[in-house]
């Protein structure tokens, strides 16, 4: 690393913001130590250094002083470059720090420590420590989430091979990202589906192969009535439709069915055995979950509850 | 942004945070700051030189910065216009305000109306830094209730046992159990209670949508010095030696199992057939999972386990006979 560079690096910034009026590239390289002699290598230089600013985020703005002025200069403002007042009660410098630490490896944990230690510097103590035994974490392991939480955020229009469910082989989406959403530990995107035409929610764990900017920054817009939150809900919750099914469930056994029961008594005639009365959404998946109880459960109706598990059943014979 | 990093801008960064951070002190510890910044006390001094030997020579030569490190105590007497820390970026803006809004969302652990009035406060700070990330959102699983989340936080705060009636769905047992609370976890979007277990003495995890029946006991957790809380980091189930590897072949419809459970290995087979392999100690929750894959879920090896799911899904359907 290069100290000389820092050191630049820092004066440059001291002294566009200690000026009030914009000051041009040569006033600069003189005010600034450690630009090169020539003034051909000193552009270049300070070309970078500009670019290197603004990646941290600091105003650098161009303009001149008077209408007299023929060359553009460059300055700080004070006020575009300090973040604002802020204040903290102790309960919440608190929640802020037990925040800071929810991302812990995942990407923005690093986002996350810089804005923490800009509010120390703001003179708010945070302390690391905080409720005993509490500890909340994000994570990221989806490869996809970098790139898209980028996309999402600078509106960038992006490609991605996907694989749907129920299909073999992935396919080519084209995707205007509005949000990514984390709903119950799995990460989703939403937004506007080019080929279809229309909103679609992804599971970024099934995102294959690498995800690509196709357009600049600021191709994307948010239209104003898209709620990625409900989108990903939706996608994500059953049908509503509400149904019952009547199970013989062996005494001991089947605890999790009778957590949704509404009427669980002995079973009249059988021994060992209750009748159960239980609600259930969709026949698929509770056929599924049934049939993993194995000979502790019998479906007595519906019909087609019933034989959704025998399928089950006999598919696991082999 | 990696305060211990070596590039240039990482470095700048934490200058421009360092002088604020000294001057809202007025007097603050060499000591204290090398902590918070993540750096040492030697490379606190260098930073600390640093600023202070910043020179600007036109129009007239002037220093700055003027500060003192004496004593172990650091004192900035001149700040020149970098009394101020930088706005929050986009992404620092975002990380902190996703996260706690996240908290939140959390039932019954955390001060909401802290969280409400810290949520307000950094969105007013990060002005326009903001905004994305109300694109950006987590939502918790909200089948543990509420209550069991409150009592398990006033067993960890009053440092009481627990006792639990725990389900264990890949045995489909309802358990009963003794465990001196930890841990709260929020993780994966679930809550689960890290525990030293009286009845199995060890560290156990138990989510918290499982628990049936939950009391905080009039007696105080005592957890003993060899219960070690897991790594996070390495994940949340960590194989061991000990455990059987089990190797499943899954149709389209049985993916869903590659991307559920921590599998060692996922090989693609085409047409929509993955072979994934994985380790666990306890084989009972892989027949109850191969049952209800029928069809879509073939365990390959052990060859033992495979008669045995055959055999259990022969006695189901004896039932129906």
């Amino acid at each position: 690393m290069s100290k000389q560079k820092t050191e630049r690096l820092l004066s440059l910034v001291v002294c566009l913001l200690s000026s009030r009026r914009y000051l041009t590239a040569a006033q600069i390289r003189d005010a600034v130590p450690g630009y090169p002699e020539t003034f051909d290598a000193f552009k270049r230089m300070f070309e970078r250094d500009k670019d290197e600013l603004r990646e941290l985020g600091i105003p650098l703005e161009t303009g001149i002083n008077s209408a007299a002025d023929e060359e553009v200069g460059y300055r700080i403002s004070r006020q575009a470059y300090e973040l604002p007042e802020i204040r903290l009660e102790p309960d919440e410098a608190a929640v802020l720090g037990l925040a800071a630490r929810v991302w812990q490896q995942a990407e923005l944990a690093g986002a996350a420590a810089g804005g923490l230690l800009k509010l120390r510097a703001a003179g708010i103590d945070a302390e690391e420590t905080t409720q005993p035994g509490i500890e909340p974490r994000l994570q990221t392991d989806e490869a996809a989430f970098g790139p898209l939480w980028r996309a999402v955020r600078d509106r960038r229009p992006v490609t991605f091979g996907y694989q749907a469910a129920g299909r073999s082989e992935p396919q080519r989406r084209n995707l205007e990202p509005w949000g990514v959403v984390n709903r119950h530990g799995r990460w989703y995107v939403v937004g506007h589906d080019r080929d279809r035409g229309e909103q679609r929610v992804f599971r970024l764990s099934r995102i294959e192969g690498p995800v690509t900017f196709t357009g600049p920054a600021g191709r994307v817009t948010v239209p104003a009535g898209a709620d990625v939150h409900q989108a990903v809900r939706d996608w994500d919750s059953a049908p509503p439709a509400l149904l019952t099914a009547v199970l013989r469930i062996r005494h001991g056994a089947g605890h999790g069915l009778r957590r949704r029961a509404s009427s669980d008594s002995p079973a009249r005639g059988h021994d060992g055995w209750d009748l159960v009365e239980a609600s259930f959404r969709d026949v698929g998946w509770y056929a599924d979950y049934i049939a993993s109880f194995g000979a502790d459960v019998v479906v007595l109706d519906p019909v087609d509850l019933r034989d959704a598990v025998i399928s089950r059943l006999k598919g696991a014979l082999g | 942004m990696s305060t211990r990093a070596g590039t240039a801008t990482d470095r700048l960064q934490r200058l421009l945070a360092l002088v604020p951070y000294v001057v809202s002190r007025r007097v603050v510890g060499l000591a204290e700051t090398a902590t918070t910044f993540g750096i040492t006390e030697s490379e606190l001094v260098d930073d600390l030189n640093m600023l202070w030997c910043v020179e600007l020579r036109a129009p007239d030569p002037y220093c700055p910065i003027d500060l003192s490190y004496e004593g172990g105590e650091i004192m900035v007497s001149q700040a020149e216009s970098m009394d101020r820390p930088l706005r929050l970026g986009t992404d620092e803006a975002s990380a902190l305000l996703i996260a706690l809004r996240m908290l939140a969302e959390l039932p019954g652990t955390q001060d909401r109306s802290a969280l409400r009035r810290t949520i307000a406060k950094l969105e007013a700070a990060a002005g326009t830094a903001a905004a994305v990330s109300a694109q950006v959102a987590v939502q918790m699983d909200g089948r543990a209730p509420a209550d069991v989340q409150a009592l398990v936080a006033d067993a960890l705060r009053r440092r009481r046992r627990l006792h639990l009636s725990y389900y264990v769905p890949g045995r489909d047992e309802a358990t009963e159990r003794d465990a001196d609370p930890m841990r709260m976890l929020m993780l994966e979007g679930r809550a689960y209670l890290e525990a030293w277990c009286r009845r199995a003495e060890a560290v156990r995890l138990f989510r918290l949508d499982r628990v049936l029946g939950i009391e905080v006991l009039d007696l105080p957790a005592q957890v003993p010095d060899e219960a070690e809380p897991r790594d996070l980091d390495s994940g949340l189930f960590r194989p061991s030696v000990g455990d059987v590897q089990v190797v499943i072949e899954l149709a389209g419809a049985g993916r869903w199992v590659a991307e559920y459970y921590p599998c060692e290995e996922t090989v693609d087979l085409g047409e929509g057939r993955l072979r994934v392999s994985l380790r666990t100690p306890d084989t009972r929750w892989v027949r109850r999972l191969a049952l209800r894959l029928g069809e879509d879920g073939r365990v390959i090896s052990p060859s033992e386990l495979a008669s045995q799911i055959c055999a259990d899904a022969s006695a189901a359907l004896a039932q129906y006979a």
